[in-house]
């Protein structure tokens, strides 16, 4: 179980928080615009990447806050947390 | 065949100590180029492969696999079988696999060890009770074989389930189905392996796919860590990393990869003869043939390619198994160990075309894929082969998460086993 | 009958304190400090059990966590049986009881025995080959295979004991007590490091403990009493928690580790009552020094399983731990110097040896040169190729070595023994470091796999890291500990150490015998009974990988996870493919590293504390008033409440029409409650609910629906307007929790730019709702400041209002059809108010209800219920509530999802009304619903959501969903049952009321 620093309370316990998938995926403004086609991207659509992602966390036991984290998937390891609107500090 | 399985030449092999033994399957270096390539030697994707061969008669076929066969979710899983699923589709489907699973050590000359010693599912709050009414419904207009249970009659299946009506979640009622069961899961990939390679299928071990090469908008062949090998049609059936070759072709799937674990007990005289699965109270158990408590439950929340899950559904789990099964306390697990699942938005799977020319996906299984097996590789040579799907997926293609019509077995899948 | 081997007060023994114990019926005596295998070894018992295949006699192996042969059963048929438990690991206590596992009838009798005869058709794999005809009867076949496989019996009633979690943080854990482990330990906690030292064993010391051999000493003093002295100085350190008994289970990442505490295994049963058995540690530690030692590897070869066949390491610790001899007729066979520390051992107790065979030629060692002055006769280059004795060994064969060890020369010597010690040298323990994700290399010079890199701040010392000398792990460890650590010690600077073994090994795998590979049985995995012809069975079929090897052949697969066997199945397979160790890889080390008892990770999570019951402010008065409950997620909610005989029926149809025809009161404290406030909250519910909210005047409430982004219903429930920038929504009962995080997901990530803020209050508030004509006089009576009437208080309206002094919020809302008032009031005045409704509603016969009665109620009115009336497939059209839906708002959650193609289809499932033919026939909830009954395949068009016999229109009705149904009014459709078809009328979903006379009331 990781060891998870929330940017608003510090390093927690895993079972703190809950997983909210890929980060960086904006709700696109003007959704009627949108064939089926692009909207089905948005909706469903993931790159599900083996290695280095940008994924979102919510400190659903703690502060309720949602933030991006980054993590490779192939081992687990947490790489960098940052808050909703920043930039990611590395690529 | 070369090396006919049975008593007889067991007996006759006894002679010989066993020496003169062939090959279950080659181990082959790949040609250049190939009819059908299949990304992916687990039960699926052998599977694929032999039916390939033997239905639709195409022969020059390669299995790629990076690690060795069977050795991913086909060799993590619990092995429970059965289709007593809700919809038409799912219900065709698994239906249609279960009706191989029937024939399946005599049709491979393998004993895959199918033992129809029966699934029940356990309904601990009225709205299971609907829920598990409902699909027995369904079940029964389809054709397959589902009967609803009282608390009585689940006792009497499964006298070990704690029934009291005092526990935290008593057991209402439950599902059974008798034709459902489990097999030994290294089996089937072996079979199938075997079988594929009689009839000349090349089964190409340690070899990694690290790109999809691409002409405009059809495929050309993959890079691997062998070398280029040239194709027109390649079956994507890499389970938790079909992702990851989709990404390679350019392709996003409606996937999520995500850590499911088991964990076995120590053996013990057979003491619970069937399958009990229950999707409140979070568990489901069976007892394998060597004896050991065969355990599971569902996945983290968390992307990962790891392995790895966390402790805590570990936990979680056999909080439920005791809650159920309290004599099993003093039990000891013996073993635990993570799977990667490759999750669709609705749990269910992809068996389909892709917006690529020659490129196919079997994937999305989730946490149930095995017992598909034999189904899942069938109709997905089928759609290989004819460039076109079956009846019985034709439901379940990619194009249903952008039309809307999704097949949502969620109710069926969060003890999807 | 029995012999008494003890030879010498032993280290662990207190020879005071004598203990009688069972073993398959007959009484033993040991001593305080014994294990079971032990106190069986020194009465001169060997066979304690049976294989799992071939049911070979077998006997105990070693002294350790590691034994694949001594498990048993402890006290059969009671609720503290246990199966599969290790001699080696159990101490003996005052009423122990333990008998021997699968044999029958006996362990000296076993019918099972005849599998060893038919072993010629039992290879590795077998029953892949075989039991396929006839097809229908491998079930048959299978029984068979059941009823003989398993080792011990599950036990058959509830654990009398109990079991704890604790959560532990500390600087440095260190694994292990043995020499490593204990100055680990002691340079951390000297500079000011929490640290926790934990050992499987009861006692500090490891193996260095009982070392009293004078080729091995450290500052002059031989090893065993120098480590005590470090014991009894770390004993008194302060930073330092010391933990016996306690064996590290698993080791995750992020230095997450688990290990089992084992409180009272080794008490009487009578003084184990109360007390925790089992103390489950989750610990977190900064850093992680493993110090987990080595285990003595066996030697393959033919029958190298007989009972008297232990590893020479544990002949050792039996004679200076135990004091015990394990056999009258000793003999050795090594390929290391370590068999000699335990011929030394043995000669200093006047225990008979009566050979050493070394499959190694001349060879220069301070030890053997000891043992030969002893006259013990050496067999230098020879090997063991057989041995004799079904129940205990009684002769080995032996036979020269070729140069270059690949077969066997000149003639067959016979020896007669006891006892036979094998040592074919030492494996690095690195089950955890590779648990923890950690990567091993190979070294080739003595064959073992070793740490490489670590994944976490961890760091692996002493037997475990391959330093398997006490002068390696003297130069090392302090050095690397101090750099690890990053501290200053000076407290192992310049130790004299003499350590006088050879290094040198000759490593053999698989032993050359003078008999075909083929007619030999050497055990690789000695519980499995896999040997060395499966392994190589399975190579040449084709499984060339270690795991393809391993399943195949099950090696490693038992309870001891293959902890002596592993190494030779790698060694065999490298051998023979010609494939280098290092490139073959290691199979996974899966956790647990012993096995761990389900009681022990479940904890106190057990009966009541299985899960949280969360109670309702009004729970103990539902009690008082005989109220049956349902479980709605964690919530226990009243189901109905019978009265005198009633069965459910009954109390729900009297409940029923009581509500309707005066007053009714139910418990709605359930439902979630989210206060929402902000300048922003009109426009945030604009964008969660379907409807339009901007115009929602203030002190007026509105019911909402909300979907999810894929355009499917997720929840619905009531939002009253509390003031111009405040909302208090109600959500469903289980969908409470995940409506509040959707919400926050969506503001915080979505919609930062939103001045809205969220507050779960479900818990804040008791919910409760009077509904029925009378209704409006019951509130009246407690409410007497309040205009009523329908202008001053209409339906779908809010009044914040004073019960005494007590300050409430009224809705005049209604989910059964039925002029009705929801009273919310703070939790703890909940039972009061309740209790003031009562009384005012007395003269109106004011009947309490359930939720089954309040799903009946709504059901007349053709109310949904989220979750029951629907699935995840149900956008709003479906439940034709288009009216719900706006059309101009420009964008809500799920919007765009209803405008796909599948989903504005007009086939699709619709929800509609089912009257039965037959008034009094109840549809069963669940059932599938049909058009042509005659189609073959048959069609499935729906199925019934809700059903209930209404004693209001006194006639069966039902919801539910049916393709197309919007355009099926009226149309007769069939419900097919197993034994009978039901046939229904498509009607409208509302039966009662349609004009809403009753809410306008």
């Amino acid at each position: 179980m990781f060891i998870i620093n929330c940017p608003f309370c510090g390093e927690r316990e895993q079972s703190e928080f809950k997983a909210g998938g890929e980060a960086h995926i904006i709700r696109p403004k003007q959704p009627t615009e949108l064939s089926d086609d692009q909207w089905a991207e948005y909706l469903f659509m993931r790159k599900n990447i083996k290695g280095i992602q940008f994924e979102r966390w919510n400190h659903a036991h703690g502060c309720r806050k949602w933030f991006n984290l980054v993590r490779d998937t192939s081992n687990d390891e947490i790489k960098a947390v940052y808050k909703m609107g920043e930039k990611p500090p590395i690529k | 065949m070369i090396n006919k399985y049975s008593i007889f030449s067991l007996i006759k092999n006894a002679f010989s100590n066993h020496e003169n033994w062939g090959k279950a399957w080659k181990d082959a270096e790949p040609k250049k180029e190939y009819d059908v390539i299949i990304i992916g030697g687990g039960g699926h994707g052998l599977a694929t492969a032999y039916y390939l061969a033997k239905k639709h008669n195409i022969k020059n076929i390669a299995v790629v696999e990076k690690g060795w066969i069977g050795g991913g979710n086909t060799g993590r899983n619990t092995t429970i079988i059965r289709s007593n699923y809700l919809w038409d589709a799912s219900a065709g489907l698994y239906d249609h696999a279960l009706k191989l699973w029937e024939g399946l050590s005599q049709e491979l000359n393998y004993n895959v060890m199918f033992s129809q010693r029966g699934v029940m599912n356990l309904a601990h709050n009225l709205q299971d009770v609907r829920d598990l009414k409902r699909r027995t419904h369904a079940n029964r207009l389809n054709g397959i074989d589902a009967v609803y249970l009282n608390t009585e009659e689940v006792k009497k299946f499964c006298p070990i389930i704690n029934t009291s009506p005092k526990i935290r979640y008593p057991v209402l009622g439950g599902t059974l189905q008798k034709r459902a069961g489990t097999a030994r899961h290294d089996a089937v990939a072996w079979g199938y392996a075997r079988g594929a390679d009689e009839m000349g299928v090349d089964i190409i071990q340690n070899c990694e796919v690290k790109g999809v090469k691409r002409n405009g908008d059809s495929v050309e062949g993959i890079e691997t860590t062998k070398g280029f090998i040239k194709t027109n049609k390649i079956g994507v059936v890499a389970a938790g990393h079909s992702s990851v070759i989709a990404n390679m072709a350019g392709l996003k799937l409606p996937l999520e990869s995500k850590p499911l674990q088991a964990l076995v007990s120590e053996p013990v005289k057979p003491i619970i003869d069937t399958v009990v699965m229950s999707n409140a109270v979070h568990a489901y158990v069976s007892q394998s043939d060597k004896g050991e408590l065969v355990i599971g439950a569902g996945t983290d929340d968390y992307i990962s390619y790891s392995q790895k899950g966390s402790h805590d559904i570990v936990e979680g789990t056999l909080n439920a198994i005791l809650e159920l099964y309290p004599i099993f306390s003093r039990m000891r697990m013996l073993r635990q160990w993570g799977g990667i699942v490759d999750i669709c938005p609705d749990a269910s799977p992809i068996i389909s075309k892709t917006s690529i020319k020659g490129l196919y996906f079997n994937c999305g299984w989730g946490t149930g894929g095995f017992k598909a097996t034999p189904g899942s590789g069938d109709l997905f040579a089928h759609t290989i082969a004819n460039n076109e799907p079956h009846k019985l997926n034709a439901a379940f293609n990619i194009n249903r998460f952008v039309s809307g019509d999704l097949v949502d077995e969620h109710g069926a899948a969060a003890v999807a086993h | 009958m029995t012999k008494n081997l003890r030879v010498k007060t032993g280290k662990a023994i207190d020879e005071t304190y004598r203990i009688s114990f069972k073993f398959n019926g007959s009484t033993y005596y040991g001593f305080k400090g014994d294990t079971l295998a032990s106190a069986l070894l020194a009465n001169d018992i060997h066979l304690v059990g049976r294989s799992f295949k071939y049911h070979r006699p077998r006997g105990i192996m070693t002294a350790g966590s590691e034994e694949p042969n001594a498990i048993v059963q402890l006290h059969d048929n009671s609720s503290r049986t246990e199966p599969n438990v290790r001699a080696t690991e159990v101490e003996i206590y005052e009423g122990l009881e333990a008998s021997s596992q699968n044999c029958w009838p006996s362990v000296n009798f076993d019918v099972g025995g005849i599998n060893n005869f038919l072993s010629p058709l039992l290879p590795a794999g077998f029953y892949y080959k075989t039991f396929m005809w006839p097809a229908s009867f491998w079930e048959k076949y299978e029984y068979f295979i059941r009823k003989s496989a398993g080792l011990g019996k599950s036990p058959t009633k509830p654990d009398p004991d109990i079991y704890e979690h604790k959560y532990i943080h500390c600087d440095v854990l260190v694994i292990g007590a043995g020499i490593s482990g204990i100055m680990a330990a002691k340079i951390a906690a000297k500079n000011n490091l929490k640290t926790l030292l934990v050992d499987e064993k009861p006692n500090l010391g490891g193996s260095t403990i009982y070392q009293n051999s004078d080729h091995f000493k450290i500052n002059n003093q031989n090893s065993g009493s120098w480590v005590e002295k470090e014991i009894n100085e770390i004993k008194k350190l302060e930073n330092l928690e010391i933990k016996t008994r306690t064996t590290v289970v698993a080791y995750h990442g992020y230095n997450f580790l688990l290990a089992r505490q084992n409180l009272t295994d080794h008490l009487p049963i009578e003084q184990r009552k109360n007390k925790t058995r089992h103390r489950l540690l989750k610990i977190r530690a900064k850093k992680v020094i493993t110090a987990t030692g080595s285990i003595e590897r066996p030697m393959i070869f033919d029958n190298n399983d007989r009972p008297g066949i232990l590893l020479s390491s544990a002949i050792k610790k039996y004679a200076d731990y135990f004091g015990i001899a394990c056999g009258e007729k000793n003999i050795l066979f090594t390929n290391n110097d370590s068999a000699y520390e335990t011929a030394i051992s043995l000669i200093e107790k006047g225990i008979n040896i009566e050979a050493i065979i070394d499959n190694r030629e001349e060879i220069n060692s301070k030890l053997i040169y000891e043992v030969e002055k002893n006259n013990i006769k050496i067999f230098k280059g020879y090997t063991i190729i057989d041995t004799s004795g079904y129940k205990r060994i009684n002769k080995i064969s032996i036979m020269q070595l070729s140069k270059d060890g690949q077969k066997v020369v000149g003639s067959k010597i016979n020896l007669s023994c006891d006892c036979l010690g094998i040592s074919g040298g030492w494996t690095p323990a690195v089950h955890l470091f590779t648990q923890s994700g950690g990567k091993l290399r190979f070294r080739e010079e003595d064959q073992v796999f070793i740490p490489n890199t670590y994944p976490s701040d961890q760091l692996s010392i002493g037997a475990c890291n391959g330093n398997l000398t006490l002068d390696e792990i003297l130069r090392t460890t302090p050095e690397s500990l101090i750099k690890f650590l990053n501290v200053k010690s000076s407290d192992y600077d310049n130790l004299e150490v003499l350590s006088e073994a050879n290094k040198f090994k000759r490593n053999i795998w698989l032993l050359p015998s003078n008999k075909v590979l083929g007619k030999t049985k050497s055990f690789v995995d000695y519980q499995n009974d896999a040997t060395s012809k499966d392994i190589k069975l399975a190579l040449r079929e084709g499984f060339r990988s270690i795991e393809h090897v391993k399943r195949y052949t099950t090696t490693g697969m038992g309870t001891d996870q293959g902890k002596l066997g592993n190494m030779h199945a790698l060694g065999i397979i490298s051998e023979t493919t010609g494939t280098k160790m290092g490139e073959l890889g290691t199979t996974t080390f899966r956790p647990p590293y012993t096995p761990l008892t389900f009681g022990t990770i479940v904890g106190r999570n057990v009966g009541e504390y299985f899960d949280v019951i969360r109670k309702t402010p009004l729970h103990d008065w539902h009690i008082d008033n005989n109220a049956e409950f349902e479980n709605v997620g964690q919530w226990k909610r009243a189901w109905y409440y019978p009265r005198n005989t009633e069965d459910m029926h009954q109390a729900v149809q009297r409940e029923s029409k009581a509500a309707r025809a005066s007053a009714g009161i139910l418990d709605a404290s359930t439902l979630g409650k989210i206060d929402i406030q902000g300048t922003d909250a009109s426009e945030f519910l604009n964008r969660v609910y379907t409807n339009a909210w901007s115009k929602l005047a203030i002190g007026k409430c509105k019911y909402g629906l909300m979907l999810n982004e894929d355009g499917m219903v997720y929840d619905d429930g009531v939002t009253t307007r509390l003031g111009e920038n405040h909302y208090i929504m109600t959500t469903t009962t289980g969908g409470a929790a995940n409506v509040m995080s959707k919400l926050e997901d969506y503001l915080q990530t979505e919609w930062p730019e939103l001045d809205v803020y969220l507050t779960s209050v479900t818990d804040h508030y008791a919910t409760i709702s009077v509904c029925g004509s009378n209704s409006k006089k019951i509130i009246s009576k407690i409410i007497t400041d309040v205009d009523f009437s329908d202008e001053s208080f209409p339906h779908m309206s809010f009044k914040n209002v004073k019960i005494g002094k007590i300050s409430c919020r009224i809705m005049r809302i209604s989910f059964t059809g039925e002029l009705s008032y929801e009273i919310n009031v703070q939790a703890n005045y909940g039972k009061s108010v309740w209790e003031k409704c009562m009384e005012a509603g007395k003269e109106f016969n004011i009947t309490p209800y359930g939720t089954e009665t309040m799903h009946l109620l709504r059901a007349e009115k053709g109310f949904i219920i989220v979750g029951q009336d629907t699935d995840a497939t149900m956008t709003p059209i479906d439940l034709q509530m288009d009216w719900i839906v706006s059309k101009k708002k420009y964008d809500f959650i799920g919007k765009r999802s209803l405008y796909r193609s599948d989903t504005i289809r007009e086939d699709r499932k619709q929800l509609v009304g089912l009257l039965t033919d037959n008034p009094d026939e109840v549809l069963e909830e669940g059932a599938q619903i049909v058009g042509d009954i005659k189609k073959s395949p048959i069609e499935m068009l729906g199925h019934v959501t809700s059903s209930y016999f209404s004693p209001n229109l006194r006639k069966s009705i039902a919801l539910g969903v049916v393709k197309g149904g919007k355009n099926m009014m009226g149309q007769k459709l069939t419900i097919p049952m197993e034994k009978k078809n039901i046939n229904v009328t498509v009607s409208d979903p509302v039966f009662l009321d349609k004009e809403n006379k009753k809410l306008n009331a």
